[in-house]
């Protein structure tokens, strides 16, 4: 497998507070990353700091071996990097088909052939009967799901997803699961933002775990799984459980 | 491949209702035939304001409604392309034909330069800097003496060559005609731009500009594509008008008031689509030229006192403007 991102000592600061300290890790290609840790932990701003929506203040970001740390975001977007955001950022007022055709346009093809292939990843996501609904008129897992088949519609290489499950019922969890395997199996190597301990632990192939800004852990799931720090980032610690 | 998605594809990539084509065909009949029932001067005049007007309501649609940045100085592009075309004809007798191209050029370069610092800022802040810009520009243009400072310019009356100076003083019918075709061909530009994949862009950006970002469409350029666009719509306006008044004044060209009522006759017909603009300008010209008529001179502003009026019942009642009177899927795609 060849290694696809390599984010080397990534540190960013907001006033006082550190949001990423000293972050490194790598992803290879074909890989499902999870990225855990309690709320505040700086998950959300790694992403941000990868896709170039915040600038970090040290360390540096490598997709496919080119430096991509000062491109702006849809730069970064264009080399091959899709995410989706924690707060859904969907086109209200514009069908589903629109949506997934503006992510479509962004590979340089005509209307024509964005509209194809916005079906095609509509039909990935499992919506094809309600592409013609406007993204106001979806539910929360179904504006995930348009989420992802935009994203995907850009062809990109590293997908980066931020908390897909949550906010959604549980009876769409499984359902959104089965979508991101399918995903990693067209080849996208995929970074995940995830709370549901449940989903982290079966999709992915190594989990990053992060406590107030740090990396506590990188590791197959089950050794994540057992690791003290991770265990006490999330439990709080044998002091705190005692006392 | 599944039946539904194969179904998906056969599906025509645009649902245009042919009943609505057919109205639009009857309408630009019925333009074109209009001068032949002999109408007055003053029914003439008003479908001129309609024209002009509605082609600047939908200029100012393009950089509000497509790509979502609240324009209050819309009117310095007016301005410029009024001044371009009646300096060069006033200064080196260019026809004002050849001049409504400087203007727009002119017109282009002024979006382009000040679109760059000024589409960084967002919401208020661009709002507020568009309106201080275009204070400036009637400011600046009322102290520079070569273009007549605040007296403005004269254009000289001809008799000779009416359509090479487009100077018509027996009658409107060609100033109508004029108007007309520049506004059918507005109108048509903006109907397949917004059906282009610059328009398709520009309303992802309007939606979500860190969205758009994320699929790898440059905001800041889309952003002041749209505005030399708008600007491109409203300079012709400016020398049109020009040429129709034959006297040009800083107060007259670059007056605020013209930047808030092609704003308000988008907002009332509704923003971000092709129509709203056309229907917001059929409510409020007549309106507004009416009131002159029965108030004398500018009509004592009561215009604007009535426009107050309807764009807050608007607002509560039709906040998308009065084409959400219209069903979405008879103007623009069909809807499961």
């Amino acid at each position: 497998m060849t290694n696809i991102l390599e984010v080397k000592n990534l540190s960013k600061s907001f006033g006082g507070i550190i949001a990423n300290n000293n972050i490194s890790f790598e992803a290879n290609s074909g890989e499902i990353i999870g990225i855990i840790g309690p709320n505040g932990a700086g998950k959300s701003t790694l992403f941000d700091l990868i896709t170039g929506y915040t600038k970090p203040d040290t360390g540096g970001v490598k997709f496919n071996g080119q430096n991509i740390l000062n491109l702006r975001p849809d730069l970064i977007s264009s080399l091959g990097i899709g995410r989706t955001f924690q707060k859904l950022k969907p086109f209200l007022d514009q069908t589903l088909l629109e949506n997934v055709m503006i992510g479509a346009l962004a590979t340089g093809i005509n209307l024509n052939q964005a509209r194809n292939k916005a079906l095609e990843m509509i039909d990935l996501v499992d919506l094809i009967d309600k592409r013609h609904h406007f993204a106001k008129e979806l539910s929360t897992g179904q504006r995930k799901r348009l989420e992802l088949a935009r994203a995907m519609a850009t062809e990109p290489k590293l997908l980066m997803m931020d908390e897909v499950t949550g906010g959604v019922d549980q009876k769409t969890v499984p359902g959104l699961v089965r979508l991101i395997k399918k995903l990693n199996k067209l080849g996208v190597t995929i970074l995940t933002i995830e709370h549901n301990m449940k989903v982290i632990m079966d999709i992915s192939h190594k989990i990053l775990a992060l406590d107030q800004g740090k990396k506590i852990a990188f590791d197959k799931p089950k050794t994540v799984q057992l690791n003290e720090k991770v265990i006490d980032a999330y439990l709080g610690g044998v002091n705190a459980t005692s006392s | 491949m599944n039946s539904n998605l194969q179904n998906a594809k056969l599906e025509p990539l645009w649902h245009t209702n042919k009943i609505v084509i057919a109205l639009i065909f009857f309408l630009v009949a019925s333009l074109l035939f209009f001068p032949f029932i002999n109408p007055s001067n003053f029914q003439l005049h008003l479908m001129i304001m309609i024209f002009m007007y509605a082609v600047m309501a939908q200029s100012w649609n393009v950089i509000a409604g497509f790509s979502g940045q609240i324009s209050l100085g819309h009117v310095i592009f007016f301005g410029i392309g009024g001044y371009t075309s009646s300096f060069f004809y006033v200064e080196y007798g260019i026809s004002p034909w050849i001049g409504i191209i400087i203007g727009i050029f002119f017109s282009s370069l002024v979006a382009i330069a000040i679109g760059i610092p000024m589409l960084r800022l967002s919401g208020h802040y661009f709002a507020i800097a568009t309106l201080l810009i275009g204070f400036s520009f009637q400011i600046i243009f009322q102290r520079w003496d070569l273009i007549g400072a605040a007296s403005g310019l004269w254009i000289p009356l001809n008799w000779d060559n009416p359509w090479l100076t487009l100077q018509f003083h027996e009658s409107k019918i060609p100033y109508y005609y004029i108007f007309l075709i520049v506004f059918l061909l507005s109108y048509f530009y903006i109907w397949i731009l917004y059906r282009s994949k610059i328009g398709f862009k520009l309303r992802a950006i309007r939606d979500d500009p860190q969205a758009a970002t994320s699929l790898g469409i440059p905001v800041a350029k889309y952003k002041i594509i749209a505005f030399v666009i708008s600007a491109i719509l409203m300079s012709p306006m400016g020398s049109l008008f020009a040429q129709y008044i034959l006297v040009i004044e800083p107060a007259r060209m670059f007056d605020i008031e013209i930047s808030i009522i092609v704003l308000l006759i988008a907002v009332m017909g509704g923003v971000g689509n092709v129509w709203g603009p056309l229907i917001g300008t059929i409510i409020l010209i007549p309106l507004s030229e009416y009131t002159r008529v029965f108030f004398g001179g500018t009509g004592g502003s009561v215009d604007l006192i009535i426009y107050g009026i309807l764009i807050m019942l608007i607002c509560i009642f039709r906040p998308n403007g009065l084409i959400s009177f219209f069903p979405k899927n008879i103007l623009e795609r069909k809807k499961f």
